[in-house]
């Protein structure tokens, strides 16, 4: 039975109406984002003007007036240059970087045997991938291959010189190959050694703790040139006579020392975000000075300055163009090099050369930062204020 | 009492090596002699290896005459010079390229910064991509794409690009009219240090008064008025003794007026660019990191958007900026080491031709480490002392 009586119950839900036509669409989100106010609108005429300046610029550069294919300069030359282009004309010449790609790539290695690094390519992506990826299993096993037995079986392959391969000299790595190779070794060397420096460096033992503060502070004061320098000039003065090294082990030696600084500063701040509490906690459970590190404070120290770590990877991955300086070819010192080739020289090469360098180096950038805030995500486990 | 004594007993009752005192004596003791057998190692072998080639060492080098021309050099030089004023050259260099740098990147980056803040999509989305391009590309490759990229196919000289107030550009760098000071100019320079200071003493007593009595007073006009009025009363009191000269064309090449290498060009815009980019970051985490409550606080207490801004959002977010601000500073200036790379002469490339010539690889490297180490500790020094004025007072 119902009651009638004045007052009104709703007994079902009114119908939602869609929001006012000012607030909708299309008008509404140009009204929001680019002409609430007058400043605002005249900063969207200033970033429309300048939009207009470079991109259609940047495109026909690029894409529409890209000279993509051809054998030699004349491709890439305007005809008052010798070339087949029109005058005025202004394009990338992507065929210099078609022509010149296994050099980018490999630098000298030998045609033959290019096979070898290619290999180890394909191995570190099939190693990697499943690695960087948090839902397949056997990560253990993944990581003892990746950081155990690949560097071992690159080093072999390589190098060379056993098993009837033949041996490829350092000198005549190159390109992009000499760039990763750098950064993998730089990055593995560089983590183990910033964390022993970091634990040093907040150890009681006040020798310990002094020799690390001196030699975080000095690499990290000084240019990481000086410090390629360092390594290429003054260690063969130190070394016994006739002992030398491998010019690329050395530049190895200075990058990943120079990097361990750097990490050894991003672990600190970890360490030091870590409560007392929790080191007291390991200390009164009577854990041992490396079980209460490697159990209790690495662990939640080092998710906390995962941005901070894969910035340092990020930073070392670009300071390793910096070995072009001391004549050895990186990717950017193997472009470089080639601008210098008369069958190629147009005032677009090197332009056209660098932009490539440049994107290489940025798509590695790029994707180490994005994985680093995917992680990051990730491994929030709510703690943080 | 018993009871007593087996405690006290107790501390060596445990294993000597598992005391941890014994253990950290022994362990950098240990340290200590495996240092001191490699730097005698490193010694020995240093000092054999100079005396098989010859190089006496010590700084006596820095007195001999360096025999070699630097392009770009802000003090008297000549190839007749020493290896030391070579060296100062350099270091000259380095400081131009790094505070122009400094200067440069902090405004584009404090731009950026804020622009990505901006209510505006357009310009959140431009200012984006630019960070996004340059935090990820090498320094190094920055200073290539300028120099090699853009400044090195320029026209020649003859066929110069027109810019305003009769510059010019061209392969060779950047020519600007450069200012002549004439007789009587030195009034000009001491009235615009007397304009500075009484523009100080206005903006005390301003604050002075506004504190006792809460009456404002036009501060910034007056101070304006007082620092650009005073040198041109000067100017016109000293009878015009200002003037230019102007860059003019002959037949090969630009004459007159004041040119920038392109090498300095490229090095300063690649540093300025590329740090922009980070610096850029810093500010919008720091303008991020003062809480909203602070800005509604501050507009529930009456004030306007502009003095929020000022009075509110600034001074506390400086506080965040500074340190991460400090060393990318500290960041810029050792990048400027990269002018190597193309030539201009800084503090590494002078130091590097000195140590080719003399071989003295010790020495020079020394230098080179002190002086950028100073470098470093003198601007972290400087941004602690405005980090320290800047920072909280708690109670």
């Amino acid at each position: 039975m119902q009651e009638h009586d004045l007052s009104f119950v709703r007994v079902e839900m009114a119908l939602a109406q869609s929001a006012p036509a000012s607030e909708r669409g299309l008008g509404a989100w140009i009204r929001k984002n680019l002409i609430a106010s007058t400043g605002d609108t005249i900063l969207t005429i200033i970033g429309i003007v300048l939009v207009a300046m470079i991109l259609p610029q940047l495109i026909s550069w690029a894409f529409i007036n890209a000279q993509w294919t051809g054998a030699d300069r004349t491709f890439c030359a305007t005809v008052a240059q010798g070339g087949i282009q029109p005058d005025g004309w202004s394009g990338a010449c992507w065929a210099f970087v078609n022509a010149k790609f296994g050099q980018f790539m490999f630098g000298r290695y030998p045609i033959d045997e290019r096979w070898r690094p290619i290999l180890v390519a394909i191995l570190f992506v099939a190693l990697l991938v499943p690695l960087l990826i948090p839902k397949v299993p056997r990560k253990g096993l993944n990581a003892i291959l990746f950081f155990g037995a690949l560097p071992i079986f690159a080093f072999i392959l390589l190098v060379g010189g056993v098993f009837g391969l033949p041996h490829v000299e350092t000198p005549l790595w190159g390109g992009l190959l000499v760039t990763l190779t750098l950064s993998f070794v730089g990055i593995a060397v560089s983590l183990p050694l910033g964390i022993v420096l970091a634990l040093g460096r907040r150890s009681k033992m006040p020798i310990v703790k002094m020799l690390c503060v001196i030699f975080i502070e000095t690499v990290r004061g000084i240019p990481l040139i000086t410090v390629l320098f360092m390594a290429s000039v003054m260690l063969p003065l130190f070394l016994p006579a006739g002992v030398s090294f491998d010019k690329f082990l050395r530049a190895l030696i200075g990058v990943s020392l120079f990097a361990a600084a750097y990490m050894a500063e991003v672990v600190r701040g970890g360490l030091q975000a870590i409560p007392k509490g929790q080191y007291e906690g390991a200390d009164s459970l009577g854990l041992g000075y490396w079980q209460k590190m490697g159990l209790i404070v690495l662990p939640q120290a080092l998710k906390l300055v995962i941005p901070g770590i894969v910035n340092t990877f990020i930073g070392m991955f670009k300071d390793t163009s910096l070995v072009s300086i001391i004549s050895m070819f990186d990717l950017l010192g193997v472009v470089k090099q080639n601008f210098n080739d008369p069958n190629w020289a147009t005032p677009q090469t090197a332009r056209s050369g660098l932009v490539f360098a440049a994107f290489v180096f940025w798509l590695f950038c790029f994707g180490m930062s994005r994985y680093s805030m995917f992680t990051e995500r990730r491994l929030d486990t709510g703690h943080k204020r | 009492m018993a009871s007593q004594e087996i405690l006290r007993e107790e501390p060596s009752r445990g294993s000597f090596i598992n005391d941890p005192k014994v253990r950290g004596i022994v362990f950098q003791a240990v340290v200590v002699i495996v240092l001191v057998a490699l730097v005698w190692w490193i010694v020995q072998n240093t000092i054999d290896n100079l005396t098989r080639l010859r190089i006496a060492s010590g700084f006596g080098f820095l007195r001999g005459r360096a025999g070699f021309d630097i392009s770009d050099s802000a003090i008297a030089y000549s190839s007749d010079s020493t290896y030391g004023r070579a060296i100062l050259v350099g270091f000259v260099n380095t400081l131009i390229v790094a505070f122009a740098g400094i200067v440069t990147a902090t405004i584009i980056g404090f731009i950026l910064g804020v622009g990505r803040l901006s209510h505006n999509w357009l310009i959140r989305k431009i200012c984006m991509v630019y960070v996004e391009v340059f935090r990820n590309i090498p320094p190094l490759l920055v200073i290539f794409f300028w120099y090699s990229g853009v400044l090195s196919v320029l026209p020649p000289p003859r066929e110069s690009i027109n810019l305003p107030f009769s510059s010019f550009l061209n392969q060779r760098g950047f020519y600007f009219p450069r200012a002549v000071w004439g007789e009587g100019s030195w009034l000009i320079l001491v009235a615009l240090l007397l304009g500075i200071a009484m523009a100080w003493f206005v903006a005390r007593k301003a604050r002075q008064r506004q504190m006792a009595t809460g009456q404002q007073f036009p501060v910034f006009w007056t101070s304006a008025a007082l620092i650009i009025g005073l040198p041109l009363l000067a100017y016109a009191l000293s009878g015009f003794p200002l003037s230019f000269d102007y860059p003019k064309q002959s037949t090969f090449n630009l004459t007159g007026g004041f040119q920038v290498k392109p090498e300095f060009l490229s090095l300063y815009l690649a540093l300025s660019f590329y740090t922009a980019a980070f610096i850029a970051e810093i500010v919008r985490a720091g303008i991020m990191g003062v809480s909203k409550g602070q800005t509604e606080a501050a507009g529930a207490l009456g004030l306007r958007p502009g003095s929020i801004l000022r009075l509110v959002v600034i001074p506390q977010a400086m506080r965040i900026v500074i340190p991460p601000l400090t060393s990318q500073y500290l960041n810029l200036t050792k990048n400027s080491s990269l002018a190597i790379a193309i030539g201009y002469p800084d503090l590494t490339a002078t130091t590097g031709t000195v140590l080719n010539q003399t071989g003295q690889a010790i020495e020079c490297v020394l230098i080179m480490m002190v002086v950028y180490l100073a470098l470093s500790l003198l601007t972290s020094a400087v941004m602690n002392v405005i980090n320290a004025r800047m920072a909280l007072v708690e109670r």
